[in-house]
């Protein structure tokens, strides 16, 4: 049962959900605001998809491109049009800002695409598998570890070594001194939101292929994914995040497996349980930050 | 350089300034000085940007800063070391030191900066790759003043440095002031520490509950030293 073909399956869904968690956490790390609005940017992400690919003659790696950029891009003009005008007045206006742009873009593309579920054609790749060590491994299990790879990589390296990824790491820690050493607020905020928008592009790209349709409604199981793992992980810290998402794949996982077939199709209360107890022992999660959250507007 | 005409702010129904007037010119140590409450942080917050008085003016080199994000005053020249440092305890000592500098285009200048911070502060030298919240507190006063030092302020304002630091600390942070002083750097500071203060600073003003009470220079206010901490209620004993 826990096999090499179980442990990419794991490897993979860790990968997915840890960036996930991260493109929720930067933003959540800044301005102390969980954006409900996250799961669309899949949605949108999923739809651009679905257009290119049965619209246009483009190559399908391009058509990903796009809609990476189709999320970050819709992620970055949210927060300019919605969060912007509101971020000064309070953390609930901003929430409830974020549930109005979820309803918005979800009834966007009721009205504009249709309400069923439609067909987004992926490359044959997504369909085929590799033979390694006589256990056969999906090639979209081993895309989405090395492309997690890679993304974490690039991100590690943004926030590490360039003067904007400092600032942003420390607009986390305390925004208000961030400013005070001339840093524009706009600048780190409009760049977060950009980043999780390029998570959220990334990660509809595997989680589209694996039902391989789109819907207005898709964006809502990756959300909670999301938040559960973040919660799990520590809200405040981006490594929590990706220790929260694999955490969270690993568990899923091992109930699947574990758990008799009759209770299989209780996993998520399982998972749930599971997910409140490591809280009753952390209730900041597994990994604490080091500084205590400051809200700043 | 700076000017600041009956200034008023309050936080919610409480009100914290009512009214201040002070002044400070290029290249003086100025000292806000009184006890708890006074309102000297509220007036730095003003200044900074990061407080909105509701009535009043702050004018910096004749530039209106009410209205004005912490930002748009940090690019004017105007830094502020906040009380309790407000270092980034997650980012390292280099990190913090180059985030100081973000408002300075070149590159030379970072490094210009950064050697002169080694000259004050040798110590950061041998801990700039630890997590700035690893260091102890004389150090991270240190590297706050570093950090605000980076930028190559007009006016550097400091906010109880002296807070919380053993005596052999407050005495060496009390002559880096000076040194930054006679270096040229204009100074606003703010302090509870009044004894300390009026050895260094050119001139003060003595504030109490959202008003100053009086003011002058060094010389003037040490004669009225004494009659000052007793009216301020700083004991013997606190003046460390």
């Amino acid at each position: 049962m826990i096999n090499l073909e179980f442990i990419v399956n794991m490897l993979s869904l860790g990968s997915l959900y840890a960036m996930l968690a991260l493109g929720l956490v930067i933003v959540y790390g800044i301005l102390r605001l969980v954006n409900f609005a996250y799961g669309e940017l899949i949605m949108v992400g999923g739809y651009t998809m679905y257009l290119l690919a049965g619209f246009t003659p483009l190559p399908w790696f391009v058509i990903a491109i796009v809609a990476v950029l189709a999320a970050m891009f819709t992620s970055f003009f949210t927060e300019l049009v919605a969060f912007r005008p509101v971020r000064e007045k309070s953390l609930t206006a901003m929430l409830i800002t974020s549930f109005a742009v979820s309803t918005l873009l979800q009834n966007g593309a009721l009205l504009i695409i249709s309400p069923r579920a439609r067909a987004v054609t992926l490359p044959q790749l997504f369909q085929t598998s590799v033979m390694i060590a006589d256990t056969s491994v999906p090639w979209r299990n081993i895309l989405t570890i090395v492309t997690s790879v890679l993304t974490l990589a690039l991100l590690s390296l943004l926030l590490r070594r360039t003067v904007l990824g400092i600032a942003l790491r420390a607009a986390a820690d305390n925004f208000t001194m961030t400013r005070m050493l001339g840093v524009p607020a706009n600048t780190i905020i409009s760049t977060a939101f950009a980043i999780s928008g390029i998570m959220a592009g990334i990660v509809s790209i595997f989680f589209i292929s694996r039902s391989a349709s789109v819907t207005p409604t898709i964006g809502a199981p990756p959300l909670l994914v999301a938040f559960v793992a973040t919660v799990i992980g520590g809200m405040s810290s981006l490594t929590g995040a990706v220790v929260g998402g694999f955490v969270y794949a690993i568990i899923i996982s091992l109930l699947g497996v574990f758990l008799p077939p009759g209770l299989l199709e209780f996993r998520e209360a399982f998972m749930f349980a599971i997910v409140i107890i490591i809280l009753l022992f952390r209730p900041e999660g597994l990994i604490r930050s080091k500084n205590t959250g400051e809200r700043v507007g | 350089m700076l000017e600041l005409q009956e200034v008023h702010a309050r936080y919610g129904t409480i009100t914290a300034l009512r009214g201040i007037s002070i002044q400070v010119s290029r290249g003086e140590l100025v000292a806000l000085l009184g006890v708890n409450g006074a309102g000297k942080s509220t007036t730095l917050g003003c200044i900074a940007g990061v407080l909105r008085p509701w009535q009043g003016s702050i004018t910096f080199e004749g530039v209106p800063l009410v209205g004005k994000s912490p930002e748009q005053i940090a690019r004017l020249g105007v830094s502020l070391v906040p009380e309790g440092r407000d270092i980034f305890p997650s980012l390292t000592v280099e990190e913090n030191l180059r985030l100081g500098s973000f408002i300075q285009k070149e590159k030379s200048a970072y490094k210009r900066n950064l050697d002169e911070a080694f000259d004050l502060f040798p110590v950061l030298k041998q801990r700039l790759q630890q997590a700035g919240g690893t260091l102890s507190g004389g150090e991270q006063q240190q590297l706050a003043i570093a950090r605000a030092l980076m930028s190559n302020p007009r006016l550097l304002m400091l906010d109880e440095p002296s807070l919380g630091l053993a005596p052999v600390l407050v005495d060496q942070i009390f002559e880096l002031i000076a040194r930054l002083h006679q270096r040229g750097v204009t100074i606003l500071l703010v302090e509870q520490n009044v004894e300390r203060s009026l050895e260094i600073v050119d001139r003060a003003y003595l504030m109490n509950t959202g008003l100053i009470e009086s003011q002058g220079t060094a010389q003037q206010l040490r004669t009225q030293a004494d009659i000052a901490s007793v009216y301020m209620g700083i004991k013997q004993q606190d003046k460390k």
